[in-house]
């Protein structure tokens, strides 16, 4: 199947000659969703605004649907809905009022009983007739949900959807990516929470320095990347490693009650038999054993790091 | 072309002059009436005719003219400078919209706005002097020309100022000395030779002069002058926002 989202060779110089895209290649399925990770200054909104025409390309090609998003802009923009990570609103505006106007902006007739059922999904239906300004910080953001979602696009690009709120509502984020992900639409969200990437994304992308560093499948890039510790609580601590475990990767902590082993669950040998048959040939003893598999967010900051 | 687009827009932006009404409507015409009431009633009974109109019906096209010009440019100027202040523009930029699209709904709106505010003015004045329209077709060419021109310079002033205080320079510092020294409330020919020289590099005169001649027949200068006047400033508007939009400047970086 053609990808929903192709772009190829992206690049964006800004006029004052910052960088913010390095050739940017990426392909998104349909019906995927996708995280795109990246510390901040990474270039995320610069890629998502320039697919979504708010910025313009340097070079390089967008592909959406099918569509060039510069030359044939009204067919590809129609398919892309956007919320931005800022929470731009016009604070006099009715709720309702105000996705209507969205709908509006795509060309579509109006279509109120669209607009009702939005609302109600995105629980905002009892606020229709107030003003945005008297809205909470959760409820804005559920209402530029709202907003993107009334011309029905197929492609829903998310830019930090949960920077700064609280874990209820960043649950409630998650659930209602989780719905729009069921009835079909793909999505694109850009986040510096790993947690959130990991609860909701099929494939992660890290960006960094305007550079993709890495797109992979997320279980696939978990198992890959991931490192493994083995800890140790030693019976008696120990005031230096002996010489003869020197060619473990072992670290000691300070206060010498335990041992931390790191290796690679994909290497051919992980290397703890003969740790353990060389501990205890040693005469280090242990109580208690624990292993730990490195969150996406070790990952994520190794590759940043190393990028 | 996405015209339900242009009207989503055209009909939020007049739906924040109704959220505004006493801002957007009334208040330039209770200042309006004011002029009227100073410098037509109280000194204009001290002034005899001028051009054989009595000077309180002389004025009336120029405070129009005065109210359209003013409004039209604070109408644009502020409507499309909200939504990039605010950051809500994103919405019309990322949507199938062309520029086109987007400079016919604001700047409609916002000449729409003024054109009403330029009508309430002239059947508030007609209670006051009587009032003779000798060149009804021209008068309404002149009326809406002025209101979209000006709306256009409002649109580019809107985009080109990236705060508060640029965005009144230009009405504040520019427009209104041109319109007060364009012969609103006098006749050119009343001034000394010199300055009526000096007069006629006032853009303005232009426009007032030929909105004055559709009611009473009189002009400063050539009906023709008039409308080339008002002709170049409308292509100059139009460029000026074509060549924005083809580079982007202030909207898409």
């Amino acid at each position: 199947m053609a990808p929903i989202l192709s772009v190829r060779d992206l690049e964006k110089t800004y006029d004052g000659g910052f960088q913010a895209l390095k050739s940017v290649s990426l392909d998104i399925s349909e019906g995927e969703v996708f995280a795109l990770l990246g510390p901040n200054g990474a270039g995320k909104t610069t890629l998502i605004s320039t697919i979504c025409g708010l910025v313009r390309p340097t070079s390089g090609s967008i592909d959406v649907g099918g569509f060039d998003a510069l030359k044939d802009f009204r067919a590809a923009r129609q398919l892309i809905g956007l919320v931005p990570q800022e929470m731009p609103t016009a604070p006099f505006e009715m709720v309702a009022d105000t996705v209507a106007f969205s709908r509006g902006l795509f060309g579509l007739k109006p279509d109120p009983a669209l607009v009702e059922s939005i609302l109600k999904d995105l629980s905002l239906w009892d606020k229709r007739d107030n003003a945005i300004m008297s809205l909470s910080g959760g409820m804005k953001r559920r209402l530029l949900v709202a907003k993107a979602l009334a011309h029905e696009p197929r492609l829903l690009f998310l830019d930090e959807p949960t920077a700064g709120v609280d874990v209820e509502l960043r649950h409630d984020m998650w659930r209602i990516v989780g719905n729009l992900k069921e009835r079909g639409v793909t999505i694109i969200l850009t986040t510096h929470y790993i947690e959130e990437a990991e609860e909701m994304a099929d494939r992660v992308g890290v960006i960094n320095g305007g550079e993709i560093i890495l797109v992979e499948d997320k279980a696939e890039l978990m198992r890959k990347l991931g490192r493994k510790l083995l800890t140790l609580n030693l019976s008696e601590p120990l005031s230096a490693l002996p010489a003869s475990l020197a060619q473990y990767d072992l670290t000691l902590a300070s206060d010498g009650t335990s041992l931390v082993y790191t290796y690679d669950t994909h290497a051919e040998r992980t290397g703890i038999t003969s740790l353990l048959t060389d501990l205890s040939s040693a005469g280090v003893r242990f109580q208690d054993l624990q292993t730990d598999q490195s969150s996406l967010e070790d990952i994520f900051v190794d590759l940043v790091k190393s990028g | 072309m996405n015209f339900e687009a242009i009207k989503s827009i055209y009909l939020a932006e007049m739906a924040r002059t109704r959220r505004t009404i006493m801002q957007s409507i009334i208040s330039p015409v209770i200042s309006t009436v004011l002029y009227f009431v100073v410098f037509g009633a109280a000194i204009g009974s001290r002034i005899t005719e001028v051009d054989g109109v009595s000077y309180g019906a002389f004025i009336v096209p120029g405070l129009i003219m005065l109210s359209l010009m003013t409004q039209s440019l604070s109408n644009a100027s502020f409507g499309i400078y909200f939504p990039k202040f605010t950051g809500t523009i994103f919405e019309v930029l990322s949507a199938p919209v062309s520029f086109l699209e987007i400079t016919i709904a604001y700047v409609g709106a916002a000449a729409t706005k003024s054109v009403l505010v330029g009508l309430i003015i002239l059947i508030t004045a007609n209670f006051f002097v009587p009032l003779e329209i000798q060149h009804p077709v021209w008068m309404v060419a002149f009326f809406v020309l002025t209101a979209v021109t000006f709306a256009l310079l409002g649109f580019i002033i809107g985009i080109w100022a990236d705060n508060f205080e640029k965005l009144q320079f230009v009405p504040l510092l520019i427009v209104t000395p041109l319109a007060f020294l364009g012969g609103s409330f006098y006749s050119i020919n009343m001034l000394p030779e010199f300055w009526q020289k000096v007069t006629l590099i006032n853009p303005v005169v232009y426009l007032i002069s030929g909105f004055r001649w559709s009611f009473y027949g009189q002009a400063d200068v050539s009906l023709w002058l008039s409308l080339l006047a008002t002709m170049i400033f409308l292509g100059g508007s139009l460029a000026i926002i074509h060549r924005i939009f083809k580079t982007g400047y202030r909207l898409k970086p």
